[in-house]
């Protein structure tokens, strides 16, 4: 029993990791490019919750309303002034400058915010839960979480597949310069995809902030864990991404049930072995090989 | 960088280096001669600072080779300084003095590289950045469970504690020097050979490198466990000059910042870069490590900014035509040497 509800509560985990990742997956799908500072933004987004709220007051959950079209102009305005920029300088330029934004956010948080664990109080939500049997009960939160992001991802994915803008997306990820001739603002579209990455990463920074505790470092660890997450699904698959953010929590959260100091190991090892046994991803795209 | 030869580098070919990489070679044996001689006068503190700097600078030549050389961004090479560093401790558990650990760490992170690069090359680009950094932080997570080197606390080395300890950093000094002084005349020979035509190749154009009979995969493996052994230097000798090895600290993130820093700053794939990289970066890490955080936001900063508007760093805005370099490599670009 304790192991179906592992891996209940790694699916749920998952779906967090889903959501970290779907962004970093659209970026690269777009303009190849990795934003190495992914998922230091989305914690930065999770400081400015815990700003508006010290100010403001209210529950935290109020604060998606802000700070997800915050996220996304910073996603547009990151895109046209920096990593255009970065784009034009060659291979090794985005991950150069994404790596040093890394950097940035995090010393700076650390600078402002000390490296103390915070969270965001939302109350009786974040310990409430619902009994599935007598040994098995999942948080109200965690199911939330779980739920928002599979929505999240669906309706990417609809936006992607049915709306002009979504069209363009995907034009330009197949082949920019057959997207740029027939009319695709190339610029426009690469913002956009920041923009909603940044939007994506903000939703998951919030979550996380809600279901445990970030530091100004986690950024990293939620980068590390949505690059597993692409890798595992496969490159340039929403779906895969999906389904690999869920192999991922559920590995976690087993590894933990195994050896408490071992989840993030185990999650590791599965990413690996994916690697070098499948290296395709689980959902293997038909477009796009591994690289 | 191109590998276009102009007639009148042809010249230099000829003539085998300029006056300026023959001056340069006089310069470099004095300098490497007044250092060997440099704990005489400088006292205990200077030297260990000496032995920080020159730790550095072993990093930033393997860093470049496998980055500027090699065109793999890897942000996972403290995989290997803490693997080093580690297997210097374990070595003298097992009763091998920690002088003679060095060279086996070396080696072993060299050996341990190639697994690495068989999973690590299954990635390009950004994702092949990430990917290192998820294998470092692999090796860390089992470092950090052996309790024999101390768990997640780490452990001392004890087995210097008898020396002298003027003696003992005197040691570490030299074993530092030599180690530069190996790392920088590896590099500078690869360079020299058709490896090292066949890897600024690859890293120009690999398509065209393959098509012109260049095996991609061997020659980017071969760089880039060189530039672990290289890096395993580094982590050896850290684990002699503190004495104690940590996992945190160890595997830490920052060295792969310190590393990306100097050789941008210095000049990315150029021989001369991470030199003065490591000696802009260790000054200035004398001066603002009273900043906390502050100097990791500079740091950053500086790595945004030179990528951006000074692509070739330092060493490039010096030489912008590739003409005064130091280090007699680029007359490799004969094409009549090959045949």
């Amino acid at each position: 029993m304790i192991w179906t509800n592992a891996v209940i509560q790694g699916l749920l985990l998952g779906g967090l990791y889903a959501i970290f990742a779907c962004g970093l997956s659209l970026m690269f799908g777009v303009m190849r490019l990795v934003n190495l500072a992914h998922g230091d933004l989305g914690v930065l987004g999770a400081y400015f919750a815990i700003i508006l709220v010290e100010h403001l007051g209210g529950n935290p959950l109020w604060t998606f309303a802000a700070v997800i079209p915050v996220a996304a102009i910073v996603g547009y305005l990151l895109q046209r002034f920096l990593l255009d920029h970065a784009l034009n300088g060659g291979e090794l330029s985005p991950i150069l400058v994404t790596f040093g934004l890394s950097i940035i956010i995090e010393n700076l948080l650390q600078q402002t915010f000390g490296a103390n664990d915070q969270s965001l109080d939302i109350g009786a939500l974040s310990y409430q839960s619902w009994k599935i049997t007598s040994d098995i009960y999942v948080g109200r939160l965690n199911v939330i979480i779980f739920v928002i992001a599979v929505a999240v991802i669906v309706a990417l994915q609809l936006f992607l597949s049915r709306s002009r803008a979504g069209r363009a997306l995907r034009a330009t990820a197949d082949n920019r310069r057959a997207a740029a001739l027939s009319g695709i603002d190339p610029k426009r579209t690469r913002a956009l995809a920041t923009s909603i990455a940044l939007a994506t990463v903000a939703i998951g920074g919030l979550f996380l902030a809600m279901r445990s505790s970030f530091a100004p470092t986690s950024g990293s660890a939620d980068l590390l864990f949505a690059f597993e997450a692409v890798i595992i699904g496969g490159l340039g698959n929403l779906w895969g991404t999906l389904v690999g953010g869920l192999v991922l929590g559920v590995a976690q959260t087993v590894g933990r049930q195994i050896n408490p100091a071992d989840g993030i190991l185990i999650g590791d090892l599965v990413f690996l072995a994916v690697l070098a046994f499948r290296p395709q991803g689980l959902i293997a795209s038909r477009a796009v090989a591994a690289r | 960088m191109s590998v276009f030869v102009s007639e009148e580098r042809r010249d230099v070919v000829v003539t085998r280096g300029t006056f300026g990489s023959r001056l340069a070679l006089g310069v470099a044996l004095a300098v490497v001669v007044a250092l060997i001689f440099a704990p005489a006068v400088a006292g205990d503190s200077a030297t260990n600072n000496l032995t920080r700097f020159l730790i550095l600078l072993i990093m930033a030549i393997g860093w470049n080779l496998v980055a500027g050389y090699g065109g793999m961004v890897s942000i996972g090479h403290q995989a290997f300084i803490g693997f080093a560093s580690y297997a210097v401790l374990d070595l003298s558990i097992h009763g091998i003095l920690a002088w003679y650990a060095v060279p086996l760490a070396i080696l072993l992170s060299g050996v341990i590289s190639i697994p690495v690069s068989w999973l690590a090359f299954r990635l390009r680009g950004g994702y092949f950045a990430i990917g290192t950094w998820v294998i470092a932080q692999v090796f860390q997570l089992v470092i950090a469970q052996q309790s024999n080197l101390g768990g997640g606390a780490g452990a001392s080395l004890n087995d210097l504690n008898n020396l002298n300890p003027i003696n003992r950093d005197n040691i570490t000094y030299w074993l530092a020097l030599g180690l530069t002084v190996i790392a920088l005349g590896v590099t500078g020979l690869l360079l020299r050979s058709r490896v090292g035509m066949a890897l600024v190749a690859v890293r120009d154009e690999e398509f065209s490198a393959a098509a012109t009979g260049v095996n991609v995969v061997r020659t980017k493996r071969l760089v880039f466990v060189l530039s672990a052994a290289i890096c395993g230097g580094a982590g050896a000798l850290l684990c002699l000059s503190n004495l104690e090895v940590q996992p945190n600290s160890a595997f830490s993130i920052q060295y792969s910042a310190f590393m990306i820093f100097m050789v941008l700053v210095g000049g990315i794939g150029s021989f001369e870069g991470p030199i003065i990289g490591a000696i802009i970066f260790f000054i200035l890490q004398q001066s603002l490590a009273s900043y906390g955080a502050w100097y990791l936001v500079i740091l950053g900063g500086f790595a945004i900014i030179i990528t951006l508007w000074l692509p070739r760093g330092i060493w490039g805005a010096l030489d912008p035509g590739h003409r005064r370099s130091l280090v007699p490599l680029r007359h490799h670009v004969d094409f009549d040497e090959i045949e």
